[in-house]
């Protein structure tokens, strides 16, 4: 038997498609383990060796890599209800409400999808608490936490877009609410200070550009979902490969 | 400090490829550990992130079974829910808008802290307290931090679990379908001031719309002297403390912190005093 899987084996590892594929032999030698790093773009992330401390979990407790698989596991979780879902103030609702009632797994998803963005936010503050308390952001690494900054910014706003997005009472008082907020920007808001001494109305100011309109309405559906969907994601995407390349540059910080 | 770690950092690690440059340079801890120090990330440190991708999935789909994402009725600008809340990671810049108003509750205070937030690698000169946990080697610093999380976590409490309808303040065995009475009495700092000075009400100056009055002047030197004594006192009585900073961080970090202060500081004068705002003016009232 054992001899039958070794044969099956060296007949499917030794093709021309599967060395095409996998460049390196199975990682049960060091030479192997450190190629795999070397030669799969994903596992490239990191480095072939590590100093023993930085498997201590209770360094770093993981909060980094967890904030990065909560995006990675919205963004799977946000391309499925992409299928189901129209940003039409007439059929918003209803396409929700569909998930949870008659799509397969719909309910799941989504509810999945609202646990990891609340789960994101959370930990990328506890991320961000942690490297603050371990003094990580200092020197050589100072701006590696400016572009954290831009991307908790980043997490923030894609969270709150998302929030408008199942149409029902929350979501669009939650939105009003905020952007009540804008329309009190100092100088851009048509309530903020010197707004209207510079001629800021509720048809101009910086709430009209965030919602496409003077009310939370089809225009600002469309807005949020766009930048839900494809504009903010793809900034979060930039700012996190200059933040993972130059984790990788600097290496963990301190004594590990 | 700072030099000497961006030097290490652009030579090449191994001594032979910097021509013995890295061996003149002294080692941190760290680069002092040899070979036998290290272990492959396959398997070590993969297998520990799958397994802990693992426990994660797990959990998100523990809660996603306990505890469904919630849909409520239709979104209808015609019934206005009471009270109206924001996601819960903005409710702490909510309950701010109770104590301060609009403009700087939601667009100038948030605007601060992400601005602190990016000075702070560089307000922060104290190169001791780099990758590993320490109170000691750098009190200010951490102190400073954790009372502006503390503020950010417990308004955001308050805001999640003790305000209800008209947001009002409600204990967890309150009756929360019942309006409370509305509190009202609230005055101006300006207006105390005239009050128990017995100031008057003539403007000195107006200038366009704004109506200088002395005790508006008053506020004025009150709300400018809180940032004057607090720029003050180090500079003057901690010597040591400012020379660490130099002119130009110090007058960021020190404008920074005190804003921070006051925010606690005006919810305090709001809930002991009654005073609505500190200053007025046409244009904006703080």
């Amino acid at each position: 038997m054992n001899k039958l899987l070794d044969q099956i084996r060296e007949n499917v590892t030794q093709t021309q498609v599967w060395k095409s594929i996998f460049r390196h032999g199975f990682p049960n030698n060091d030479a192997n383990r450190a190629l795999v790093m070397f030669s799969n773009v994903i596992l490239h992330l990191h480095p072939v060796r590590v100093r023993r401390g930085a498997l201590k979990i209770k360094f770093t407790w993981c909060l980094g890599g967890l904030t990065f698989f909560f995006f990675v596991m919205l963004a799977i979780t946000g391309v499925f209800l992409m299928f189901y879902y129209v940003p039409d103030t007439r059929r918003a609702y209803n396409d929700i409400k569909d998930l949870g009632t008659v799509i397969y797994f719909g309910g799941l998803f989504r509810n999945l999808h609202r646990w990891s963005a609340h789960a994101m936010v959370f930990s990328v503050w506890m991320h961000m608490t942690r490297v603050f308390l371990t003094g990580s952001y200092k020197p050589p690494r100072e701006f590696n936490w400016v572009v954290g900054v831009i991307l908790l910014v980043v997490t923030l706003v894609m969270s709150w877009t998302g929030y408008l997005l199942p149409w029902d009472q929350l979501a669009l008082w939650a939105v009003t609410v905020g952007s009540k907020m804008a329309e009190a920007t100092p100088l851009v808001g048509n309530a903020g200070p010197f707004g209207p001494e510079l001629g800021m109305t509720v048809n101009n100011d910086v709430r009209f550009v965030l919602l496409g309109g003077t009310v939370v309405g089809q225009s600002a559906l469309l807005r949020f979902y766009v930048l839900h969907c494809l504009g903010l994601p793809l900034v979060m995407a930039l700012f996190m490969a200059v933040h993972f390349w130059r984790i990788r540059k600097d290496g963990f910080s301190g004594p590990l | 400090m700072a030099e000497k770690e961006t030097t290490l950092g652009t030579l090449p690690k191994r001594d032979g490829n910097s021509g013995g440059l890295a061996a003149l340079i002294k080692k941190t801890a760290a680069e002092k550990m040899g070979p036998e120090d290290h272990v492959l990330v396959w398997p070590n440190l993969v297998y520990l992130e799958l397994i802990s991708m693992l426990v994660i999935t797990a959990g998100l789909l523990f809660l996603s079974i306990i505890s469904p994402a919630p849909l409520e009725e239709l979104a209808s600008s015609d019934t206005t829910p009471n009270p109206t809340k924001a996601p819960w990671y903005f409710l702490g810049l909510q309950e701010l808008l109770v104590y301060f108003d609009p403009w700087l509750a939601g667009v100038v205070l948030p605007s601060l802290i992400i601005v602190g937030l990016v000075l702070l690698p560089y307000i922060d000169p104290n190169p001791r307290g780099k990758g590993y946990y320490t109170f000691s080697e750098r009190k200010f610093a951490v102190l400073g931090f954790s009372f502006g999380l503390a503020l950010w976590y417990i308004l955001i409490v308050i805001g999640v679990w003790f305000r209800g309808l008209d947001w009002s303040w409600y204990w967890p065995w309150d009756n929360w379908h019942a309006h409370k009475p509305i509190t009202g009495g609230l005055v101006d700092l300006e207006v105390i001031l005239e009050k128990t000075l017995g100031l008057t009400q003539t403007p000195l100056v107006t200038l366009g719309r704004y109506a200088v009055t002395v005790a508006n002047l008053l506020t004025w030197v009150f709300f400018l002297g809180y940032y004057a004594v607090g720029f003050g006192i180090p500079f003057l009585f901690m010597r040591k403390f400012y020379n660490s900073l130099g002119f130009v961080r110090y007058n960021l970090m020190m404008f920074l912190f005190l804003s921070m202060l006051g925010v606690p500081l005006k919810i305090f004068l709001r809930l002991l005093a009654s005073i609505k705002y500190v200053l007025v003016t046409p244009w904006f009232k703080i």
